[in-house]
């Protein structure tokens, strides 16, 4: 468990992902203490359907982030289809057309990269199901970086690849069902 | 005594001092952008320029002159298309179009032009609409590797499947293969596109406004800058327009946080496509 209480959480899923952030965002309570930051990979013509989605579960806000948007609590904001999203240490997102990484725009090796730059300690990483290896980088740096790296159990996984290759690159990891990791969040996230 | 670490990352230290040798030597003021982004290309500029440390990578920008413009070619990124987001290329052909038509003579600014794939788009479009021979384009970027590419117009054979479908999607009322002609595996565009193009380096961040312009195109540009810039660049294009001129932006840039919000009026919203306002 991280000492420094955290202020940000990043996950990134891929196939599987509907599923997985199902069962973690809608346990989420309306005065959730943190934002949430959210890579998916998904075909980019079918933007807003999977906020749309989630957002009729959730108690939380949930949108598709903005570019220079300021953060705030009790929110998830999707990269959108195309686009890097990056997280700055002012507090900010930021969006980004660059190359994509490992095949993938937008990149979960991006975000949690830019996650543990500007948060450090106070960050909770999260890779969920998928089928490449996206993140397992990513998730690296947040733990050289002294954040808190979590991995949704590979067997319970639509799709176990990600998951392993993230738990093979960070053997350190807390490797959680998606019930446990809600159970976690909603510890971290609430008025303490 | 002190303790003999630095209180900040020691990469991030390296990174402002690097930054400040870029513009103190050579006048690129990179120190603005949106850092997230550009650390990451800095640190892929490291990597791949082969230096231990950004440090060693400072020495080598302020003592080796070949270092300056591969270090912008990691710092500037240049994906494009041509009729990149055809949806809006087509809100400019419908929905701006009749508003230009109304001018004797227009002036069209491309900021931040990359290798010219955007402004080629325009050029085809006013062709096709019939308002080429009214129109002075000025393409404009820091880069001027990129900015030789535009001008010579040529495109990698294999992107022009893709730029002929974003062409078809825009309402394209002839065929792309009208304007260009394959050699050596690359496309090259007809000069007499260039012929209303003036392309030249301008920087958002230093730079002032030189025109008055009917239409300005700045598209994924600003979110590389982070919000200062934003609104510099902004700014320079509220300066630059005439009265009822438009603004159009990238899919996922937007006035909404800009100061200089009130001065436009969105014209096709979706499209971030905005027109400033009369007074
Ligand atoms: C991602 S490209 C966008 C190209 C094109 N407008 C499009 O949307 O496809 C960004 C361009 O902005 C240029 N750029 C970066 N900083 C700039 C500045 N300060 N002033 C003008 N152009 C700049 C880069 O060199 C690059 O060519």
């Amino acid at each position: 468990m991280t000492k420094i209480p955290p202020q940000a959480v990043v996950i990134g899923a891929s196939a599987g992902a509907l599923e997985a952030l199902t069962t973690i965002l809608p346990a989420l309570p309306a005065d959730f203490l943190l934002p949430l930051m959210i890579v998916v990979h998904m075909p980019s013509d079918s933007p807003s359907a999977l906020t749309e989605l989630l957002q009729a579960r959730c108690r939380i806000r949930v949108r598709e982030a903005e570019d220079k948007e300021p953060l705030s609590g009790a929110t998830a904001y999707f990269a959108p289809p195309d686009y890097h999203l990056l997280v700055e240490a002012g507090g900010h997102l930021s969006l980004s057309n660059d190359e994509p990484v490992l095949y993938s725009r937008p990149s979960i090796d991006v975000l949690f990269e830019s996650a543990a730059d500007a948060y450090g300690p106070a960050v909770v990483a999260i890779v969920l199901s998928g089928t490449n290896r996206d993140g397992a980088v990513g998730l690296k740096a947040v733990v050289e970086a002294g954040g808190m790296a979590i991995v949704q159990t590979p067997q319970e996984a639509f799709a176990a690849a990600m998951p392993e290759a993230a738990k093979a690159m960070c053997p350190g990891a807390r490797v959680l069902s998606l019930r446990d990791i809600a159970a976690y969040l909603q510890k971290v996230g609430s008025q303490p | 005594m002190k303790k003999a670490i630095p209180s900040e990352k020691t990469e991030d230290i390296e990174l402002r001092l690097l930054l400040e040798a870029l513009y103190c030597g050579y006048h690129y003021d990179f120190r603005n952008y949106a850092m997230a982004s550009l650390k990451r290309r800095l640190r892929q500029a490291r990597e791949q320029l082969g230096f231990a440390t950004l440090s060693a990578l400072q020495e080598s920008l302020l003592h080796d002159p070949a270092t300056l413009p591969r270090l912008i070619g990691y710092l500037t990124v240049q994906v494009s298309e041509m009729f990149r987001d055809p949806a809006y290329f087509r809100a400019i052909r419908e929905k701006l179009v009749p508003h230009l038509r109304t001018y004797p003579s227009l002036k069209i600014w491309v900021a931040g032009c990359s290798g010219g794939e955007e402004v080629y788009s325009l050029a085809i479009l006013f062709r096709e609409e019939g308002l080429e021979t009214r129109t002075q384009f000025y393409a404009t970027d820091i880069n001027h590797e990129a900015l030789a590419r535009a001008e010579a117009g040529l495109f990698a054979l294999d992107q022009l499947q893709l730029f002929t479908e974003n062409h078809r999607k825009s309402g394209g009322k002839s065929s792309l293969s009208d304007y260009y002609s394959a050699a050596y595996g690359r496309a090259s565009f007809d000069r007499s596109l260039r012929r209303r193009v003036v392309f030249s380096d301008h920087s958002l961040v230093t730079d002032a406004v030189f025109g008055e312009m009917h239409l300005v195109s700045c598209r994924n540009v600003l979110i590389y800058f982070d919000r200062t810039l934003q609104d510099r660049a902004i700014g320079l294009f509220k300066d630059s327009l005439v009265r009822k001129g438009f603004l159009g932006l990238g899919a996922k840039e937007t006035l909404r946080f800009s100061p200089h919000a009130g001065a436009f009026a969105d014209f096709v919203r979706e499209e971030r496509i905005y027109q400033r306002r009369a007074e």
